[in-house]
Parts: structure tokens; sequence; C-alpha cells
């Protein structure tokens, strides 16, 4: 990293960036003042430099982000589309920005109007009875669907079933968000198709069953076709449904989960509505359920009566609170200017394109890789770079290779059922003539596996940095820097 | 890929080493090259006790995280303290580099796992 020195390595002892006018109060004695033992001995150890210093440090390192406003994107079960700005700007107006989670109800009515409208219509595309807008994120909605599961369960005094059936090419959150509530996880394996064996799920299924959790269509980007049997197995169980909604950009419009039988459903809010991912998110991860489930629900749900919108806390079977207030309220403010600038037929149109795109490249794409599981896919598909391993070129050397044509790298092995697995996701937002300069890259790849592995191999060569030493990072990571001297 | 004739093996790739009660368990050359460069063990304590097929640690690789199986039921007796700090053993030397040791106390238990020809035949199948 000589050349590109941290903050902390720049500038010289004593520089400043601004002169601060002479004091004009009396000065007094910090250590009588506050008492000796609790100042510091030694300084904080900051950087000194010049605000042009500053300037140019953070312009060169924001020069070095990748974003979907820069670059395609096809990162696999993400649904890394393009966000609008006009979400940007409704989300900046003031009577959004202004308010204060303290503020009295009847000051805040349209921010209320706006959780009881989304409630409505994320239950009119889930085909729910009632969303709770509080989960901050996609795991955090798993967990808050679990426990509320678990305590419906418990509330028919059932509370023994302690099973949760998670199918093998499942995200990592679902067994995950179920230890966390203290169910015992169970694996059913996929068939030839990649979809639940439903032999292997009969068997599994017993009174202990308190629920299955399916992404549909699946990791694999396909659609689990037998979801009515499946909701007919568990339902029979006495167990219950859980959707996982990272993949709902595939059918919004098309199908429900609802009416495919799940119980609760947690959506993605910064996946299929558009509002941003990771640090500038932050993400929201709303939780619908069925009419049955909703006493459970968090506090407090917000309600309508004379036309006047109230906080209602008096719900005694309530799970209780998830997150301070009522959620990511500005992230929502954004998926609400998104679903009312798109209307229900422009949800429709966005996930028909969704699938066709993936379609696209899928077809383009599986003359040069492995389509393990040949089918039409929904919005996302699974590659395997299989043949080019025997050769000696690995997922990742693809992944690294597609950097150097601009393109950020797709998934990579995952689902774990797929060896060498390059997970595509295109999203709707791409025209085709990115998708066509995608395939192409995709497509030199291949041929430069065949014919020049090395090549690949020491991928990327026109990055910021070349190849990083993962391996070596995680065994012995470095977690603090240091001052030499 | 290596598969050792005087070692059994579990479906999960898991080999066992039998010395009369005592049984030392690690994973195979198939299983560490499947996996990627190891990262992370994670290793039970000495006195744990497991039922057969029970998850008794963790394997962590820059692909994947995977749960390591003990083949059979018993006590830990041993526990290989060097993967925690050189985690590359296990890809490295996969068959000098046991996880745990168990002593067992019904043997017979052992007849369910494969020998190194069924374990090779095995791989085989699932590759």
């Amino acid at each position: 990293m000589k050349n590109r020195p941290l903050i902390f390595e720049l500038g010289k002892k004593g520089r400043r960036a601004y002169s601060l006018p002479q004091c004009d109060v009396p000065r007094r004695n910090t250590k009588e003042l506050l008492g000796e033992n609790i100042i510091r001995e030694e300084g904080p150890d900051l950087p000194e430099v010049s605000e042009l210093d500053v300037v140019r440090h953070y312009t060169n390192l924001s020069k070095l982000n990748y974003s979907v406003d820069t670059q395609f994107y096809p990162l696999g079960s993400c649904t890394m589309k393009y966000n609008p700005k006009i979400n940007e700007d409704v989300a900046r107006l003031d009577g959004f920005t202004s308010v204060h989670p303290y503020q009295p109800e009847d000051t805040v009515q349209g921010a209320l109007e706006l959780l009881y409208a989304m409630d409505g219509m994320l239950s009119e595309i889930t085909g729910m009875d009632r969303v709770s807008l509080q989960p901050a994120a996609g795991a955090h909605g798993e967990l808050t669907g679990l426990m509320i599961i678990k305590a419906y369960h418990e509330n028919r005094g059932e509370g023994h079933r302690h099973k949760i059936i998670v199918p093998d090419s499942a995200h990592g959150t679902n067994p995950a968000s179920a230890m966390m509530v203290g169910y015992d996880v169970v694996e059913v394996k996929s068939d030839d198709r990649g979809c639940v064996d439903i032999d292997t799920l009969r068997d599994i299924v017993d009174n202990n069953v308190a629920g299955l959790m399916l992404t549909n269509p699946n990791t694999l980007g396909l659609f689990e076709e037998h979801i009515h049997e499946i909701s007919q197995i568990i339902h029979d169980a006495g167990g219950l449904l859980y959707y996982d909604g990272a993949n709902l950009n595939a059918i919004m419009g098309m199908a429900r989960p609802g009416d495919m039988g799940f119980d609760v459903v947690h959506l993605n809010i910064h996946k299929t509505f558009s509002t941003p991912h990771g640090g500038g998110g932050p993400g929201s991860g709303p939780v619908g359920v069925k009419q049955d489930l909703i006493p459970f629900l968090p506090v407090p749900m917000v309600e309508k009566e004379d036309n006047r919108y109230y906080f209602d806390y008096d719900r005694p079977l309530s799970i209780g609170k998830v997150k301070s207030f009522y959620g990511n309220f500005n992230v929502l403010v954004k998926a609400y200017a998104y679903i009312l600038s798109m209307g229900a037929k422009g949800l429709k149109e966005a996930s028909q394109n969704a699938v066709l795109n993936a379609n696209y490249l899928a077809s383009m794409l599986k003359k040069y890789y492995e389509l393990p599981y040949d089918r039409y896919c929904m919005h996302e598909f699974v590659l395997s770079a299989q043949p080019q391993k025997e050769k000696g070129v690995s997922a990742m050397d693809i992944a690294k290779g597609l950097i150097d044509y601009g393109f950020h790298p797709p998934t990579v092995y995952f689902p774990m059922i797929v060896r060498e697995a390059l997970m595509i996701e295109p999203t709707e937002t791409e025209s085709k003539e990115t998708l066509d300069r995608f395939i192409e890259a995709m497509i030199e790849l291949a041929k430069m596996a065949d014919e020049d592995p090395d090549k690949i191999k020491g991928a990327p060569h026109k990055a910021p940095m070349k190849r990083l030493d993962e391996t070596r990072a995680a065994r012995h990571p470095v977690l603090k820097w240091e001052r030499d001297s | 890929m290596e598969v050792r004739e005087d070692l059994k093996y579990s479906k999960d790739h898991e080999w066992i080493k039998i010395e009369g009660n005592k049984i030392y368990i690690g994973i195979t050359d198939y299983a560490q090259d499947s996996l990627g460069d190891v990262v992370f063990v994670e290793l039970p304590e000495v006195g744990e006790e497991f039922d057969a097929e029970e998850a008794f640690g963790v394997v962590e690789s820059v692909k994947a995280a995977s749960d390591v199986y003990v083949p059979i039921s018993g006590t830990v007796v041993e526990v290989n303290e060097e993967l925690e700090d050189m985690p590359e053993k296990v890809n490295e030397e996969p068959y000098e580099s046991w996880f745990i040791a168990m002593e067992i106390e019904d043997t017979s238990e052992l007849d369910s796992l494969m020998d190194w020809e069924a374990y090779r035949k095995f791989c085989e199948e699932e590759a």
C-alpha cells in the first residue's frame, strides 16, 4: 500500500488545516478543572494534515469506488438494480427529513400515512394480510419472522415443535436465523431438477416441525414447481411456511407468496424495491404474515381510525419491538417512491425483464460454461466453471478476470450444491448492449482459460490492486494499524 | 487424490484411525481439496461428549464454512490445538492433521464406516 498511504501516514507534525483565532476567554488548567485522574497522559495520535491533503486523500479514495452508478454489477442473489434518483429526491423532502420520532402523532400524520400505505402495498404484492416495517434488513426480517412462528406455536400449546426445515440450496442466513431462535435445523436435499426433493421432505416431516424456510425462485434461480405440494405437506403436519424474499424480484405482479401457501414472508427493500445496499443503505426487511399470525407482529403497528393514523401498542400477543422506533423510515420512503413511480404494471414489467435478461445471458453462456440445471431460469442462474477448473482455472479466477473488463464479479461458490459456482443476476435495469458486452467478456475469459490460463490466474491486471492473497488475509488478519517506530 | 489403506472413512469425508478404543478423526484429501484453502478450524474441548453423526467442530475455508462430524458416539480425549494456529496443515497434510481423538465404547459402531476402496468409489461417484 506504499502508493496509497493512510491518512495517518500523510502530513507532518504540527501541520494544521485551520488556524483558530486567539482565545478570548481566560485559560483554565484542565487538570484542576476536571481532576487529574481522568486526563490522558499522551495526546491522541491524530493525523496532522492540511485541508488539501484531506480533500485529495478522500477524493482519490472515492475514485476507487465501484457501484451500480458506475458499472454493471451482476452479483447473484443481491439484486443490484439501479436505484432511481427520484427516490432520493422524495426522501430528502423536508417533511420527511425534519420529523422526529418523538413528535406527537397528530403532527406526523403524513409519515404515518406512508407507513400505513406501505403496509397495504407490500401486503398486496406478497399476498399477505399485514406487514410490519420494523426489521432493519433481510436477516433481521428472518429472525423476526421465525420469532413470530415460534410465538404462534407456543400460543397454541405446541411449543414442542423444534424443527425448521431448510433446503441445501438455501441462503446461509436461513439456518443461522433458525438457530438464533433456538430451533434445530434439518436440511432437505435438492432433486436433480434443482428443487426440493419431495420424497425426502415427506420422510423428514413429523409433528415436531415448526416450519420450512424456502426461497422461491430458489438460489439456483429456479421456480419451485411443487410449491403447492410442499405447502400441503408442511401444513398437514401443523407447520408453517416461511418465504425468504431475497428473490422476489423474479415474480412481482406475476405470482404471490401468499397464494403459494406461505404464512410468513420477509422482503429485502434494498433488493427488490430499489433502495441502496450496504454502507450507503441501510437495508430494510419488512415481514408480512397471514391473518392468524397478525397478533404476533412487532409493536407498534400503524392503524387508521376516523381518518386519523395512530401507533397501536395494545397488542398483548406481540413478540415486542425488534428495532428502535419504526424501522429504517427513510429507506421505506424511497421504496414508496419506487412503487408509486413504477405502478402495478411497471413492477410486473420489472420482473418480466429481470427474468428475460437472465435467460438471455444463460442461453448465450451455456455453450462456454456448464449450466448444471439446464432449464428456463427466473431472475438469475448458476453456471459452473467446472470445465475451466479441469484446465486449472477456477470460478474465482473467472470472477477476478471480469474485473479487468470493468464488470463486478458475480457471486461465486454459492449455492454450495454447484461446484465452481458462478451465480449471475443481471436485473431488469441493464440494456441489451451492456449484457452483450458482458457476454463477450465471459466468452473471452472461457477462451483464455483454454489458451492462456496463467493470464487469468494473475487477474486482475488493470485494477488499482492486483490479486489479493485472501487466504493469508483470513489466516493471519492484520486488524490494527500501528505507526512504525 | 490420496486415500490411505489403513484408515476408515465416513460419507461426510472424515477419515478415522482406529487404535483400540480410541479413534483419531480428520478430514480427507478429497475434502480439503473441495474446500480450498482452510483458514480456520474450530475444535471442541477435551471431555465433551458427542452422539454419532453430531457436529463436533467447524472447518472454514475461503469458500465456505462446514461442520465436521463424529462418525460414532464417544468422548473427546485429545484436541489438536496446532490446527487453531496453523489451519494450513489441513491442506498440506490432511492425513497427519487429526482434529480430535475420542474414546469410544462400542467398537461395533465402526463397522458402518467405509474402507479405502469403498471410499474411493464413493468419491468417484460424487465427482
